[in-house]
């Protein structure tokens, strides 16, 4: 059995209000690796826990871009280059009847690469986290709110760190472990 | 502090989800439809659905055995009863996007509550429509050749000069993208599905949930994710019923050769597709007692929809004609004509009928809020759009250019089999939805719904 090792400190709030007040206040009192957990996106939060902008659309851009030329050179050099074939009287290749499958393409990619990126980003799938060995944590789909401060913190003390989590209204709080 | 405030409902507007439940109440009614043992209603409609897809799977098995000469196909109408039903199935499918994705662009923020199921429904008309086309062909078992993958057997590549091969690209795109959207939109829900069960179940739902724990951080990137492939669909809809219509508008076939064609299909497969969801939406907040959640002020929001779409295809029926009134081309004047006074001309009242006059009804706020009303409507509604798409088909092809070419089409019991067929497997399809997954996207009612008040917080 591999050796536990903390993971940090968790708080459970009844309200999204009650949550973003509570991490505010951790936040002043100098808390940097924190994570709140919630059963839909609470706004604010991000400001809060200094969560960066998401640089998705970038990846749906590059997505897109790829799609984009992908789709361009399918059509010309199937059409133009490997078996010209005149159909119609029509040119090998134009930009014209092209478009359609250009842009099918363009959000083919980009709807792949954004899916990709948001998951790739955010480290999902994953098999396991530390706080589900948290029984109260499965209400987290449901509808409670919860605080984590991770034991990387700095300024993270076990049982201080707990003690004002549960200060600040939070309806208990407990210490997670994780497989070192 | 400002996207905040927008996010919650203002003080005039009618509440988007009545009786005001807490949001383990919301998590109840919505998970426990999957979690409790079905209503009466469901065992009974699937039964039914049952028969019809057994129907279909027999009618497919008869044809791949026998050939596609068992339906009424022929020479002069070539595409008649399966092209008809593609159509009708694709355009179904449209109104599941507009929903889930151009509504959430405009932050209208009752689409919440329907735009789940919408969405499967979407998806399920699609897999449905694919199956005509797939089987028109005649030799289902080359359908790869529709797809440029280099292959020994072709040796040679598709036409993309043809509009037949933007509709595999068009439709293919659309039903993948509607998948990814519907699939990551329902994540933190099968999560919530995941908390909730036990055993094989919750390995199950854990496994399609990926390990989603709501966190912050995850949230972020999965909103714009969200947001992106919202962007996405918006115009990818619009292109889809297009490219559709593109297949008839680039041909020279007198009724199809005209540029309204691909604003006439959108507006025409929105239109079908409200009719659509008003239809399930009626039984299943019915069945499931979800009347507080799909409440009647989204149903009237949905009939006003039906109301705008069904008069701008009644704008584009009268635009048709003038337009062939107004070119002087003697062929495309006859090919009108013939419709309203032609042997199909029962085909074409009809359709104006269902189509142009009984959604009119929709400017009496009365009708609006009529549950029976509302249900009949969008049934005749559902026939009239079915009847659009064989008037398109039959009657431009059954009478062109060449009168020698001339001939009337008589559909086969196999027609009939294969349409009403691919009804029931689409309704089966949507109830096994129903059945095992959370049909109201929990994740966003919750988020639009007042927050509990700070003296309930103890409960």
């Amino acid at each position: 059995m591999a050796q536990k090792k903390l993971y940090g400190a968790v708080a459970e709030f009844p309200s999204p209000a009650a949550l973003l007040e509570a991490a505010r206040r951790m936040r002043e009192h100098g808390y940097t690796r924190m994570d709140a957990c919630t059963p839909f996106p609470v706004h604010g939060l991000d400001q809060v826990l200094g969560i960066p902008h998401s640089p998705l659309g970038y990846i749906a851009f590059l997505g897109g871009a790829a799609g984009f030329v992908a789709a361009i050179l399918l059509q010309w050099w199937t059409g133009a280059v490997d078996y010209p074939l005149i159909i119609g009287a029509k040119p090998l290749f134009a930009f014209e009847p092209s478009i359609p499958i250009i842009f099918e393409l363009t959000v083919l990619f980009s709807a792949f690469a954004t899916v990709g990126g948001m998951l790739t980003l955010n480290r999902l799938p994953r098999l396991h986290h530390p706080l589900f060995e948290l029984d109260a944590f499965r209400r987290v789909t449901n509808d409670r709110f919860f605080l984590a401060v991770e034991a990387e913190d700095p300024k993270f003390r076990s049982d201080e760190t707990k003690a004002l989590l549960e200060s600040l209204g939070a309806k208990g709080a407990a210490l997670v472990e994780e497989e070192g | 502090m400002a996207d905040v405030v927008m996010d919650r409902p203002l003080p005039l507007d009618p509440p988007l989800v009545e009786g005001n439940p807490t949001y383990s109440q919301i998590t109840d009614d919505v998970a426990g439809i999957v979690e409790r043992k079905p209503p009466r209603e469901w065992y009974a409609a699937i039964s039914v659905t049952g028969l019809l897809t057994l129907a279909l799977g027999i009618s497919i098995a008869w044809l791949l055995y026998k050939g596609v000469g068992i339906w009424g196909n022929n020479q002069p109408v070539a595409w008649a009863w399966p092209i008809t039903d593609f159509v009708f199935w694709i355009g179904i499918g449209h109104a599941g996007t507009l929903i889930s994705a151009i509504l959430y662009l405009f932050r209208q923020r009752w689409r919440t509550s329907i735009n789940r199921a919408a969405e499967a429904m979407t998806i399920f008309a699609v897999m449905t429509a694919g199956l005509f086309p797939l089987f028109h062909t005649g030799r289902p078992w080359r359908a790869y050749w529709l797809f440029p993958i280099p292959n020994l057997d072709l040796s040679l590549w598709q036409n993309f000069r043809s509009p037949l091969m933007w509709d595999v690209f068009a439709v293919s795109t659309y039903a993948t993208v509607s998948i990814l959207f519907w699939y990551v939109g329902m994540i933190p829900d099968l999560g919530t599905l995941r908390d909730r069960a036990a055993g094989l179940r919750q390995k199950i739902y854990g496994f399609f949930a990926l390990g989603w724990r709501g966190s912050a951080w995850h949230w972020n990137h999965y909103e714009k994710a969200y947001l992106i492939l919202a962007g996405l669909s918006t115009p990818l809809v619009l292109s889809v019923h297009s490219i559709v219509s593109l297949d008839f508008a680039v041909s020279i076939v007198p009724g199809w050769h005209t540029t309204i064609f691909p604003p006439y299909f959108v507006a025409g497969a929105i239109f079908s597709g409200f009719a659509m969801v008003i239809t399930l939406m009626v039984l299943a907040r019915k069945a499931y007692r979800l009347e507080h959640l799909i409440t009647i002020n989204h149903l009237e929001n949905m009939n006003k929809i039906l109301l705008a779409t069904g008069s701008i295809v009644g704008y584009s029926y009268a635009v048709e004609f003038f337009t062939a009134a107004f070119s002087g081309n003697p062929y495309e004047q006859f090919v009108f004509m013939n419709r309203v006074v032609g042997p199909y001309a029962w085909a074409v009242w009809t359709m104006f009928f269902c189509n142009v006059f009984a959604p009119q009804l929709f400017w009496f706020r009365k009708v609006r809020r009529s549950i029976p009303a509302m249900f009949v409507v969008s049934i005749i509604v559902n026939v009239g759009m079915w009847f659009e798409r064989f008037n398109i088909i039959v009657t431009s092809l059954h009478r062109d250019y060449l009168p020698s070419s001339w001939g009337m089409f008589t559909p086969t019991v196999f027609d009939f089999l294969t349409f009403f067929g691919s009804l029931g497997f689409f309704l089966t399809m949507f109830l096994l939805f129903l059945r095992f997954l959370p049909a109201i996207a929990l994740s966003e009612v919750k988020a639009v719904i007042p927050a509990p008040q700070p003296e309930k917080e103890g409960e």
